[in-house]
């Protein structure tokens, strides 16, 4: 039971990093990333391939970070100087490119089949439970990266991404180069997803591209909204929410008489059920101030 | 200090602004009046780079803007408020206030981290110059509400404010009276004189309230229809037989 509730807190603690990604660009900045789960594509795959290649772990991380840090960043360069939605479009079409990239190029990722045996992060060091050393490991790293977006989003930077969040061209109009703005909002979103990556590829010691699926990016989405858009805190809550209730529903499935695909299909029914409700009684999600939300144009 | 020549701009069949020429000398305060849809508000955002001139030239303090970005054009010390207010809803009157100054430490995001106490003190400064100029139009009581609780004569008088905090040498204001009492607006035409006078900053005001513009205005240009049919002293204007046909007139 322990175990298993280890594992929970261990798969919502790393989509809480790859969400609070997410509430960076969509929460403070307005940014509309239907592609978020590439970058944690991106993340996974780079760590796991390098940690094959005998790469230390701190860099093959880091190298993850990197490389989907500056795919935002390339994304963004043609995409952000267009019409908000151009980003939406492009970005689902990007994470469905990374996805059969992932399938097709088998030389490299060993397509469908997917990568194992690449090594963990002090695997050999720790003697007991190494999941519950790993949820340490993540905990502490969505301490850090909590800690360092809240003192960037109080400071002048982040005022900056809530004003283009509200109307660009107040901003502009002041002098803040909003385009490079947008930009530095999504590479560090993207950053972020990619750390959740090499995380999550930590944690499945195997990955392959099912793994990273567009409703992965979606999931993200519901822990955002589910705890109030621009509340990293609420962010935070939302992945406990849904992770402990798929766990719930997963556990639940021993004791009752559908099959694991129907299952699969009530549980998102259920979802939808849920954030229509909460759209009704509490549209500014459970943390998010409701003044905020009646200003909204 | 502002010389715009010959501008055009259409959207579609629509001349917007046809020919426009104007020129603002440093430390003046210049009116521009005009109908409706007379092309003031795009001229304006031509001007400060919102929109692209089909042709024409813009000079500030000698040197071609024209081709130059809206946050550019706004980092050389000319800037401009909106005819319709975009008060920045979802952060508070001060936070309004405090996103205007330009180039602080802080806006860089490796700073939050490497120049932590420079960028302290100076949102410090910033809150201290924010608080005076709150307290100068009145709001100061809202500082902590969101800018969208305010009404719109408040937004409006925030949009001021906010773009005063910019330290601009030349505004460009979109009917800053409009929904303003009389009072109060009073008390900013006093203010837009003694920020003439004692920091030469230089103005160009659009504005449909015309004992008020004619009080204030060193030289007044007068739109039509995308030109300028007069200019002149507001007693030269007031008394132009083509001002009262296109604008003034029946009244
Ligand atoms: N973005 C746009 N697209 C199409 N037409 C536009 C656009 N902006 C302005 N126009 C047109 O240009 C003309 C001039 O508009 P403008 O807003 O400059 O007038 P104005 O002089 O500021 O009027 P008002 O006193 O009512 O504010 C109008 O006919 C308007 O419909
Ligand atoms: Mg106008």
């Amino acid at each position: 039971m322990i175990e298993y509730i280890i594992t929970v807190l261990l798969i919502a603690a790393i989509y809480a990093i790859f969400a609070l990604g997410l509430n960076l660009e969509w929460g403070f900045t307005g940014l509309i990333n239907f592609g978020h789960v590439a970058f944690m594509a991106i993340g996974a795959y780079t760590t796991a391939l390098l940690c094959f290649s005998g790469v230390p772990l701190l860099p093959s991380v880091i190298a993850g970070m990197v490389l989907a840090g500056l795919c935002g960043g390339l994304l963004g360069i043609p995409t952000l100087k267009l019409r908000e939605d151009y980003l939406a479009i492009v970005t689902i079409g990007f994470a469905e490119i990374i996805r059969f990239l992932l399938l097709n190029e088998e030389w490299l990722t060993r397509g469908p089949m997917g990568l194992h045996g690449y090594s963990r992060p002090f695997e050999e060091l720790i003697p007991g439970d190494y999941n519950f050393f790993l949820l340490l490991f993540v905990l502490v790293v969505l301490v850090v990266c909590f800690l360092m977006l809240e003192k960037l989003i109080k400071s002048p930077w982040g005022r900056v991404l809530k004003s283009i969040r509200e109307d660009e061209d107040v901003p502009a109009s002041l002098g803040k180069n909003v385009f490079s703005y947008k930009i530095q909002s999504l590479v560090l979103g993207s950053t972020i997803a990619g750390l959740a990556g090499s995380l999550l590829a930590f944690y499945l010691q195997y990955i392959n591209p099912r793994n990273f699926m567009p409703m992965e990016t979606f999931y993200a989405w519901i822990v955002v909204v589910l705890g109030g858009s621009g509340n990293n805190k609420g962010t935070l809550l939302g992945a406990v929410i849904l992770w402990s209730f798929f766990s719930g529903t997963r556990f639940a499935q021993g004791y009752v008489p559908i099959s694991p695909t129907q299952m699969g299909a009530l549980r998102i029914m259920f979802i939808g059920l849920l954030l229509i409700i909460l759209m009704m009684f509490k549209p500014e999600g459970l943390l998010g101030k409701k003044e905020e939300l009646t200003l909204m144009k | 200090m502002l010389s715009v020549q010959d501008i055009d701009k259409s959207f579609g069949g629509i001349k917007a602004v046809n020919g426009c020429s104007i020129n603002v000398e440093e430390g003046t305060i210049a009116g521009v009046i005009g109908p409706n849809g007379a092309g003031k508000t795009t001229l304006f955002n031509v001007i400060s780079g919102f929109e692209k001139p089909d042709n024409g030239s813009i000079i500030f303090k000698g040197e071609n803007i024209q081709n130059l970005t809206s946050f550019s054009i706004s980092r050389k010390g000319l800037i401009r408020t909106f005819q319709i207010t975009k008060a920045l809803t979802r952060l508070t009157v001060e936070e309004n206030m405090m996103l205007a100054p330009q180039f602080q430490h802080g806006e860089m995001i490796w700073n939050v981290w490497l120049r932590h106490i420079e960028v302290k003190r100076q949102e410090k400064e910033n809150r201290d110059k924010a608080i005076s100029l709150l307290e100068f139009f009145g709001l100061l009581p809202l500082k902590d509400e969101y800018a969208g609780a305010l009404s719109g004569g408040q937004k409006k008088l925030l949009e001021m404010a906010r773009v005063l905090m910019a330290d601009p040498e030349m505004l460009l204001l979109d009917e800053p009276f409009s929904g303003v009492n009389p009072t109060l607006a009073k008390k900013l035409l006093i203010h837009i004189r003694e920020l003439r006078d004692n920091n030469g900053m230089t103005f160009l005001i659009i504005e449909h309230d015309m004992p008020m513009i004619m009080q204030l205005s060193d030289f007044i240009y007068v739109l039509s229809k995308g030109k300028v049919i007069a200019s002149g002293t507001p007693e030269e204007v007031r008394s132009d037989k083509r001002v009262l046909d296109a604008y003034l007139g029946g009244v």
